[in-house]
């Protein structure tokens, strides 16, 4: 896939460029782990790019956390190599890696206030306690914390903890940072703030970043690439744009994004959907063969009458309106029965104009139709 | 980076570390295995030796011949049986008083009593008592119930009585009531924990769902406390069966337990063997009881989160 072409997202290379020298690639071969007959890790691959900002995404039991824990040391697998540029760690007990873990619950010490916390790491590095104190001070300040040194960690809120948290883990200059499903516990919109805001760290720390989350549009904010695992295999592994739009297989496709699916019939390099031929420019139709039609919501389109050109039509009738505020959300049903939803952006003046039982046409482009093989875990 | 620099480091025989990291693995229990071994050795010369020592002990006849003869004098002579039936009868009316007594005193200290401060004073002082010593505590019912003790003082100073009575004391009740005394606490402590952890918001959704008071503790609170009851009831049972202090200062002569039989055997008869056949028999029966009760404790176990 094509990273140069994604405009929203210089981070990665920029970020590395003012880090380098903290900046360290991690290669993973083989890696496996299995409990008893049931492999959590199965031979994974991964190469995580120096200064890049990678997440792991999947559902529960995918892997992902089992992974994460490796590269940290927790846990030991049964074979495979983890490097830290060159150096192998495999084997390297986890306070020996330098690496700058945030966990899910934050795992503050309760019977520390909140400098202690931060400068634990520098204290037990033997850092001298004037330059303990700056540094504490330095990565508190980073966090919008400055002055809450000597507050308890249970006067503190769900985010400030969590900046607490992050502040620890950074504050001794670590070589890579692991995060597990750290804003997993905060309501939506501070996640959505604290998205943004280790985005920005990340842009400006440059340092390697691996982030756990089974949460789609988290992955999608913030990283340069994601890794979706299914079952201990790493099933893709692009940039969000390309994992996007072109999913590749079936579970990446249902994994990331809403999407409806119409199960589409080949015969003689023409496909047939819903009983509309359906043109795609991506998947050149294997002849004879079943495939999957992936519509997602928002890049659907209902269309007046003679509307249409370079689109792929579908004829159906309107189940459900959904109103919810920014977005229409439309439930229709296609001819041959196929659930399928559209979303389109609210306009002032728009209610009421269109009400379930009417017949519908909906469209999407030729350039966003994506045709996905049948056969599990293929991609394109 | 290409995959076959790193294959090329990966290990000599290309097994990627997989051999080292099962070694570190069992280099690893081992050296945990090496921090318990202290105490399991404490475990086995104070606790397994004896027991296996006294176990094979009851096998040996007066010869010193290994023979079943114990075995068969314990079963043939009634006296012995009949002490067994006895001890089960007094440890049964001892859990049952204690689960009567300590159920709702739990239940009023974690449902009734609403000030923290209150209901840890008072859960103390039910707790209090195990720190005074055992025997104080036995004894303590034989000057309330003696001949001159303070429950015949009472009846005589009041009027009820003439004379002080001797009913009172050296009597399978009052061996009952000593027992009770000593070990009701072994039943509030697992019901007060159980019953605390039990969800209030369980029993707003009973009543909600239209289940008056009555019904919400018979169908609620009873079956998500049995935990404790099996758990308080096993605790007192098993001390109430091996127990022999109460029978001598407050039982009298048809107050025989266990206890006091192997205690006459190892002691004034010398006829060890003998006493080590009717501790393997204690032992057995209480070690079926723990048994009984792990099962129906699980049966019953919600995970409450």
């Amino acid at each position: 896939m094509n990273l140069a072409a994604d405009h929203q997202r210089p981070a990665a290379s920029t970020a590395a460029a003012a880090g380098t020298e903290k900046a360290l690639p991690i290669a993973i071969r083989q890696l496996s782990k299995a409990y008893g007959a049931l492999p959590v890790l199965d031979g994974i691959d991964l190469d995580v790019r120096p200064g890049e900002f990678l997440t792991l995404l999947g559902p529960s039991g995918s892997g992902k956390t089992t992974l994460l824990m490796a590269i940290a040391g927790f846990l030991r697998p049964d074979r495979g190599s983890i490097r830290f540029d060159d150096s192998e760690v495999v084997r390297l007990a986890p306070h020996k890696r330098e690496i700058g873990m945030v966990f899910q619950n934050y795992a503050l010490f309760p019977h520390m206030d909140v400098a202690s916390n931060v400068g634990f790491p520098l204290r037990l590095r033997r850092v001298p306690a004037g330059e303990i104190a700056r540094r504490v001070e330095a990565a508190l300040e980073m966090f919008h914390l400055g002055g809450f040194g000597r507050r308890r960690i249970d006067q503190l809120s769900g985010g400030q903890r969590q900046r607490v948290a992050l502040a620890r883990a950074i504050v001794f200059e670590p070589r890579i940072i692991l995060m597990d499903e750290p804003l997993s516990a905060l309501d939506k919109q501070l996640r959505e703030r604290m998205q943004i805001e280790l985005r920005q760290l990340h842009e400006r720390l440059g340092t390697t970043t691996v982030y756990v989350t089974h949460d789609q549009r988290e992955a999608l904010t913030m990283s340069d690439r994601i890794a979706v695992l299914d079952r201990g295999r790493i099933a893709r592994i692009d940039t969000p744009r390309a994992i996007y739009d072109e999913p590749g297989s079936r579970f990446v496709a249902e994994f990331i994004g809403e999407s409806s699916f119409l199960d589409v019939e080949v015969a003689d390099g023409i496909c047939r959907a819903a009983g509309a031929t359906v043109i795609s420019p991506r998947l050149p139709p294997p002849h004879g063969r079943r495939c999957t039609l992936v519509l997602r919501p928002e890049r659907l389109r209902l269309l007046a009458t003679g509307e249409g050109a370079g689109m792929n039509c579908f004829e159906g009738r309107v189940t459900g309106v959904i109103y919810q505020g920014d977005t229409l959300l439309l439930q229709a049903v296609l001819d041959d029965g196929s659930p399928v939803t559209v979303r389109q952006t609210t306009r002032s003046g728009d209610a009421g104009a269109i009400r379930p039982g009417e017949p519908v046409r909906i469209g999407i482009a030729i350039a966003d139709t994506v045709l996905l093989a049948d056969e599990p875990g293929q991609v394109q | 980076m290409t995959a076959g620099s790193i294959h090329a480091a990966a290990g000599p025989a290309g097994d990627f570390h997989a051999a080292a990291l099962r070694r570190d693995h069992w280099r690893e229990r081992l050296g945990l295995a090496g921090l318990a071994a202290p105490a399991l050795l404490l475990v086995a010369v104070t606790m397994l030796l004896p027991v296996g020592w006294l176990f094979s002990l009851s096998f040996l006849d007066d010869g010193g011949a290994l023979s079943l003869a114990n075995y068969r004098r314990m079963l043939a002579e009634p006296s012995y049986t009949r002490t067994f039936v006895t001890t089960f009868e007094i440890s049964l009316a001892t859990t049952a008083i204690c689960i009567l007594l300590g159920y709702p005193l739990a239940y009023f200290l974690v449902f009734t009593v609403t000030s923290t401060r209150w209901r840890n004073l008072l859960y103390m002082s039910v707790v209090v008592p195990l720190w005074v010593s055992y025997l104080l505590r036995a004894y303590t019912w034989k000057i309330i119930l003696g001949t001159d003790g303070a429950l015949n003082s009472l009846l005589v100073s009041t009027g009820i009585v003439s004379a002080p009575l001797d009913i009172f004391l050296y009597n399978q009740t009052a061996m009952v009531i000593t027992l009770v005394y000593i070990f009701v606490p072994f039943m509030v402590m697992p019901l007060f924990t159980v019953l605390d952890n039990i969800p209030r918001r369980l029993i707003e959704a009973s009543e909600d769902l239209g289940v008056g008071p009555f019904m919400t503790f018979w169908k609620e609170i009873v079956p998500l406390s049995l935990g404790g009851v099996i758990a308080g009831s096993t605790m007192t049972f098993c001390l109430a069966f091996g127990d022999f202090v109460a029978p001598v200062l407050a039982g009298g002569p048809d107050g025989t337990m266990v206890a006091n039989l192997l205690q006459t055997q190892f002691g004034a008869a010398l006829n060890w063997p003998l006493g080590s056949a009717l501790a393997t028999l204690v032992l057995v029966i209480v070690l079926v009881l723990l048994q009984i009760s792990s099962r129906l404790d699980t049966a019953g176990r919600v995970e409450l989160t």
